[in-house]
């Protein structure tokens, strides 16, 4: 399994999470090679500081449709 | 004259009357289970808690009670005025001489009619399998997007996003506004729905909201229309309307029912509190594998480096070495030894040899005799008299006649 590399800043929450967790997996019941193991380890750290970025910074966005009648936009 | 009749027609105290009028009244099953609509009005809310009033219309009036355990249960506030249906026991308060109405359960007017249409509708509409639980979806763990269906100007809508802030900040909102009362409500809340399940990026779930209020306000959240479009609705709908003992057939039909509109948004998210915790123990899992592999990978290495010195050249230089320099050191003593004793051998040798040096034996006193041909003279025998011998001494020489053989042994 090779580290996917998308920058952590392009991932949104449900992505980077998803990402940590299967390299959870792979890095629990696999055997990789050592350089394999480092760089999934890095990768790892880099997709756990995004979420909690993420979920420290996090702002409700609130968009509101038009009543009926009009074309939709944002609040 | 003023004339007494025969038989005096018995005469009751206030009491008795008052005792005969009661069990009058509660032998009476209407009496005793009823239920009558008015208008309040002297309407008193004394201390004690208990809250008097008279119902009235046009022609007559009616006094009522409640009791301060059934006012606690009230679920609106009463006012002078109200048309209200109130239902309870006749029954006589002896002492002011006076008929009463004593209420266990009151309704605003009207309301009597419109549950029994809710009622109506509700076995109208389980009957086409709307309510079914088969029909209903999974909310989504971690919604995106939630679209809200709602009032703007509404509390509801405050409750709700004040909870997503605090809960859920990750998602985004998309409130797609319309009235939730009102005759023209009930095709309001279903384009709203529709809009949002129109969207090109539409929500991952949908919250439909309203607060409190009577049964008459809540009233679009049993139209047939919205109840219908919730079930068909493609993106599951979770329902929060009024207070926790409002339910309205829109709560039946919904794939999930909140008791209020801000439980509702509880049930739609996560708490970034617990999504925190999780992210820390999936960091202590992730620092665990890494070190717990990279341990193994080390135990393995030194084995391997134990194994590997074992077989090293080094080492077997190290050791033949070691054994060169014993053998030498072996050789170097085997040699002296050898030396040794061919020094002393050589030694005897030359002892010997010079225990055999004619010049030794010269200097032990003896003479070589040789004649003047060169011969060694070794006999006497084989002199003569008068003979020329050279005899050599250990120094020097002489030249000798001889006089005559003394012996010839």
């Amino acid at each position: 399994m090779l580290p996917n590399p998308t920058p952590p800043e392009e991932l949104n929450y449900e992505q980077a999470l998803a990402e940590l967790e299967a390299i959870l997996e792979a890095l629990e019941n696999g055997q990789h090679p050592l350089e394999e193991t480092l760089a999934l380890f890095a990768r790892g750290q880099e997709l756990s500081l995004r979420c909690a970025a993420l979920l420290d910074q996090a702002e409700l966005r609130i968009e509101q449709l038009e009543s009926r009648g009009g074309n939709s936009g944002a609040a | 004259m003023r004339q007494l009749p025969l038989l005096t027609p018995p005469v009751l105290s206030v009491a008795d009357l008052t005792r005969y009028l009661r069990q009058l009244f509660e032998g009476d099953d209407v009496l005793a289970d009823v239920w009558v609509s008015g208008e309040i009005s002297n309407l008193s809310r004394p201390a004690s808690g208990h809250i008097y009033f008279t119902l009235k219309d046009a022609q007559a009036a009616l006094r009522c009670v409640i009791w301060k355990s059934a006012a606690l249960r009230l679920r609106q506030d009463l006012q002078n005025g109200q048309a209200i249906e109130a239902h309870g026991s006749i029954g006589i308060y002896e002492a002011g001489g006076n008929y009463q109405l004593y209420i266990d359960t009151l309704r605003p007017a009207g309301e009597g009619a419109l549950y029994q249409e809710f009622l109506r509708l509700k076995d109208q509409l389980a009957a086409e399998g709307l309510f079914d639980l088969e029909r209903k979806r999974p909310i989504p763990a971690a919604p995106q997007r939630i679209g809200l269906v709602t009032s703007p100007t509404g509390a509801a809508l405050q409750d709700m996003l004040n909870t997503l802030r605090r809960r859920y900040p990750l998602a985004q909102v998309i409130l797609a506004p319309c009235p939730v009362q009102g005759v023209e409500a009930p095709p309001e809340i279903v384009a709203a729905l529709q809009r949002l399940a129109a969207l090109p990026q539409p929500p991952d779930v949908i919250l439909a909201a309203r607060g409190g209020g009577s049964l008459e306000d809540l009233w679009a959240f049993n139209d047939a229309r919205v109840v219908r479009a919730i079930a068909a609705s493609p993106i599951p709908v979770i329902t929060g309307v009024g207070h926790e003992t409002d339910t309205t057939l829109a709560d039946y039909a919904a794939d999930l029912r909140a008791p209020t509109p801000t439980a509702a948004a509880v049930l739609a998210t996560p708490d970034v509190a617990d999504l925190a915790a999780d992210l820390r123990l999936l960091d202590r899992r992730l620092a665990e594998a890494a070190a717990s592999d990279l341990q193994a990978r080390r135990a393995t290495q030194t084995m391997l480096t134990h194994r590997l010195g074992r077989l090293s050249p080094a080492i077997r230089l190290r050791t033949d070495r070691q054994q060169v320099d014993m053998l030498s050191l072996r050789l170097g003593r085997a040699a002296a030894s050898h030396l040794q004793t061919r020094r002393a051998g050589q030694r005897a040798l030359d002892a010997r040899l010079a225990a055999l040096n004619p010049q030794a034996v010269l200097a032990r006193g003896y003479a070589i005799l040789t004649t003047s041909a060169g011969q060694i003279l070794r006999r006497a025998a084989e002199a003569a008299p008068g003979q020329h011998l050279t005899a050599r001494l250990s120094a020097g020489a002489l030249d000798l006649t001889v006089n005559h053989i003394v012996s010839e042994e």
